[in-house]
């Protein structure tokens, strides 16, 4: 159950991400929500309670269990061995969270210590310098952790955030489907990929499990074409510069249209929600389709809307493309983190370097059911399938966060909506990189 | 046309004369009546302004913006926004979908809601339970009539094409709300399940005000049924029909949950309405003031079709009423 309620916020984390996150406030302070929101962050001002204990306020997003447990837990552990400290946790729903972090980064006081997808928000944050930049204070800890798992809070060679968790996307498929095609093992570059699809065709299955009613996961496609034509630097350079209109992003919806040429995707994608009882998740979890492009929470996802196939599910890397600039060991994901805010007492910074301890991450992973984050704490995952996504991250040469997190919201919908009627056939890839870009610039 | 009331030919009475005591203590009296009337309406007044009139205002004035609601709005674009709008194909497919719907809704939905409500005003065994049954969809929240559909219209195993399937019919094979050129279709169908009942209720309650010594004298003049229907029930049923049409309207020009739960607008905006644009760019897209044009618009295309709709169809209907026209002329 607990790991079910993880991955719904992953999902939501990776979808949805852009509702309320950020700019809520507009809305909400016409109708007076900033007001509350604002009145809020008043005691977050004092920071020593009556005993005279230093208060650190940590705000996050655990609501369910078993983090709900494990994080006060945690704090309980910290104060234990540093009595002058009060670990004083602010617990909020994912949506709630978002829409009051967003009153308090405009009123320019945040808590001591709070959740962050890091990313465009992040980015902000730190350009209003609400941030504190933590790259010496934790620099004993960065050298610990899963690379990939610092990238998306880092700035400018500035690392402002320690991350708890982290995921990545990729191809989730059906090893006994696969064999009644005739596919050997799993497709490393997207020519096998295709065959691979026209073979599945060929056998009667379904090859592909798509919810384009969501348009998010149509998305990942043109995300990981990008970056495998484009290279990470190039999806970089592109979103500097507000410029998609490059070949290189061209080919990528050019390769995707190719894959919608070969019509792999069930009856009915265009109306398929996610998670709903006759959604993508559930075509795989029922083994009605042979594979799905997603994150980490999928297997638990697929066995809550179907049945799930259990050791028949199997994971491999987004393929590469021929003549490339990015490799297959790019990965693209997202994932969790907590900033500082600037001037927080120095116990704040402590505490996650605490919290983020080979010992701690140890815990984390295996009661709260957490991906790695530290190097040392690999060794306590044991879900299979979770292991698989571990080590891609693990081995990862470079690393994507969800584009919708890395760029502003506005030019992350713009991309799902482009790329579903791609999908859909009624835009082409120039058309994408145009709209996109188009977009990008207004920002 | 007749009307259902008997409506009062001469003009409304005037005002009770005050008694003339000089003009300058009936001015003093007039003032002191204003204020009464003023601090009566008082609560009322500020009631409105503070929750319809300001945040109309702040709509039109943040619409001026390039905002993504962060801060304060300080990227002054003018009309922008609007010649934007104006250039948007999604926003003018909403134009024309709404249209449709509209269409759809006043040619289709209303006279089988009425047909219905005909059928259901006879002497019918089982009368009472089956106008609870076509009103019980009104009951029910739009989320759930959006998600009951969506299971009923599923892409695969979906009780619609079960169904088809079983009496022999190929069905749509789940491409219901699945493929641009049937969702909206489907997508009125559900509306008609859901709305025509609340309808029906309406024209039911105007046929029980239909005395039926009119329908008695007709069939003694030798009227049959379509005779009786349209010279006494369609004409009786005039001021009925009319607000019907105008709830309809208003209706499909303001659909937006039903459509959210059900196809997010999709697939590829095909089943996309002026409400489900505007909340994209706002809570999607947080262009807060490109998404506050749209619902300008929304708000502009309501306030002229309720004003000549009101001046123009409802007009006879309200004279005589609170608000009379003619008393104030």
């Amino acid at each position: 159950m607990s790991a079910s309620t993880r991955a719904v916020t992953s999902v939501f984390g990776a979808s949805s991400s852009s509702f309320s996150r950020r700019r809520f406030l507009g809305t909400a302070s016409a109708v007076g929500l900033g007001a509350a929101g604002l009145s809020a962050c008043s005691d977050s001002g004092s920071t020593t309670d009556s005993q005279g204990r230093t208060v650190v306020e940590w705000w996050n997003i655990q609501t369910t269990e078993p983090s709900k447990s494990v994080w006060p837990e945690r704090a309980k552990a910290f104060e234990a061995a540093h009595p002058d400290v009060r670990i004083k946790l602010v617990t909020m729903e994912n949506d709630a969270y978002k829409s009051k972090m967003t009153a308090l980064t405009s009123s320019g006081k945040l808590p001591d210590i709070y959740h962050t997808w890091g990313g465009g928000v992040l980015k902000q944050q730190i350009d209003a310098g609400l941030v504190e930049d933590l790259t010496s204070s934790i620099s004993s800890l960065t050298g610990t952790l899963v690379p990939a798992s610092v990238k998306a809070y880092q700035f400018d060679g500035k690392t402002y955030a320690v991350p708890f968790d982290i995921g990545a996307v990729g191809f989730w498929y059906n090893k006994a489907l696969f064999a009644k095609a005739g596919i050997q093992a799993p497709p490393t570059t997207w020519a096998d990929y295709l065959d691979a699809v026209k073979k599945l065709k060929s056998a009667g299955i379904t090859p592909i499990a798509l919810a384009g009613k969501e348009k998010w996961p149509g998305m990942y496609y043109w995300a990981y074409l990008a970056m495998r034509i484009a290279g990470i630097d190039g999806m970089q350079a592109a979103a500097d510069a507000k410029d998609f209109t490059g070949d290189d992003f061209v080919k990528a919806g050019e390769h995707l249209k190719e894959l919608v040429a070969l019509q792999p995707f069930q009856k009915g994608f265009l109306g398929a929600a996610y998670s709903t009882p006759t959604g993508e998740a559930a075509a795989m979890g029922n083994g009605k389709a042979a594979m799905e492009l997603m994150g980490q929470w999928a297997p638990v996802v697929q066995a809550d809307a179907g049945k799930g196939i259990g050791k028949d599910l199997g994971f491999f890397p987004f393929p590469a493309v021929a003549g490339g600039k990015g490799a297959q060991t790019d990965v693209f994901g997202g994932g969790g983190g907590y900033a500082v805010r600037k001037g927080a007492p120095k116990a704040a910074v402590d505490f996650l370097k605490f919290f983020m301890s080979a010992e701690s991450d140890r815990i984390l992973v295996s009661k709260s059911s957490m991906m790695p984050v530290v190097e040392d704490a690999t060794s306590a995952l044991t879900d299979p399938n979770l292991k698989l996504v571990s080590d891609a991250l693990g081995k990862a040469t470079g690393f994507q966060l969800y584009l919708d997190q890395a760029y502003p919201p506005a030019v992350g919908q713009e991309i799902n909506d482009s790329v579903a009627a791609l999908i859909a056939g009624s835009k082409s890839p120039e058309q994408v990189t145009r709209s996109v870009t188009q977009v990008a610039k207004s920002q | 046309m007749a009307s259902t009331y008997v409506k009062d030919p001469a003009p409304a009475p005037a005002p009770p004369k005050l008694p003339d005591t000089g003009a300058g203590r009936s001015r003093a009296r007039r003032i002191v009546d204003w204020l009464t009337a003023f601090s009566f309406t008082l609560p009322a007044l500020v009631l409105f302004g503070v929750l319809v009139l300001a945040p109309i205002l702040y709509a039109v004035y943040v619409s001026l913006f390039n905002w993504g609601g962060f801060g304060s709005p300080s990227d002054y674009v003018g009309l922008d926004n609007y010649s934007r709008l104006l250039r948007d194909p999604v926003f003018l497919g909403d134009l024309w979908r709404g249209l449709l719907l509209v269409l759809f809704s006043v040619c289709v939905q209303l006279p089988f809601a009425l047909g219905m409500a005909v059928l259901l005003n006879q002497k019918l065994r089982g009368r009472a339970l089956y106008r609870t049954l076509f009103f019980a969809p009104y009951v029910l929240s739009e989320v759930i009539t959006g998600v009951l559909f969506s299971m009923i219209f599923a892409p695969e195993d979906g009780l619609a094409d079960h169904v088809l399937g079983a009496v022999g019919l190929d069905g749509l094979g789940g491409l219901w709300f699945a493929d641009q050129d049937y969702v909206l279709p489907t997508l009125f169908l559900v509306m008609t399940w859901k709305y025509f009942g609340f309808h029906m209720m309406l024209y039911l309650a105007g046929l029980q005000g239909i005395p039926a010594e009119l329908h008695e004298a007709a069939r003694i003049d030798g009227a049959g049924p379509w005779q009786r229907f349209r010279h006494i029930t369609l004409p009786l049923l005039g001021p009925t029909i009319r607000i019907s049409v105008f709830l309809s309207v208003i209706g499909a020009i303001q659909l937006f949950d039903l459509v959210w739960v059900v196809t997010q607008g999709g697939p590829d905006h095909h089943s996309e309405t002026m409400a489900v644009t505007m909340f994209q760019f706002g809570f999607k897209r947080f262009e807060i003031g490109y998404a506050s044009a749209i619902s300008i618009g929304m708000f502009l295309i309501s306030l002229v079709f309720a004003l000549i709709y009101q001046r123009s169809v409802l007009r006879r209907d309200t004279e005589g009423a609170l608000t009379t026209m003619r008393a104030s002329r």
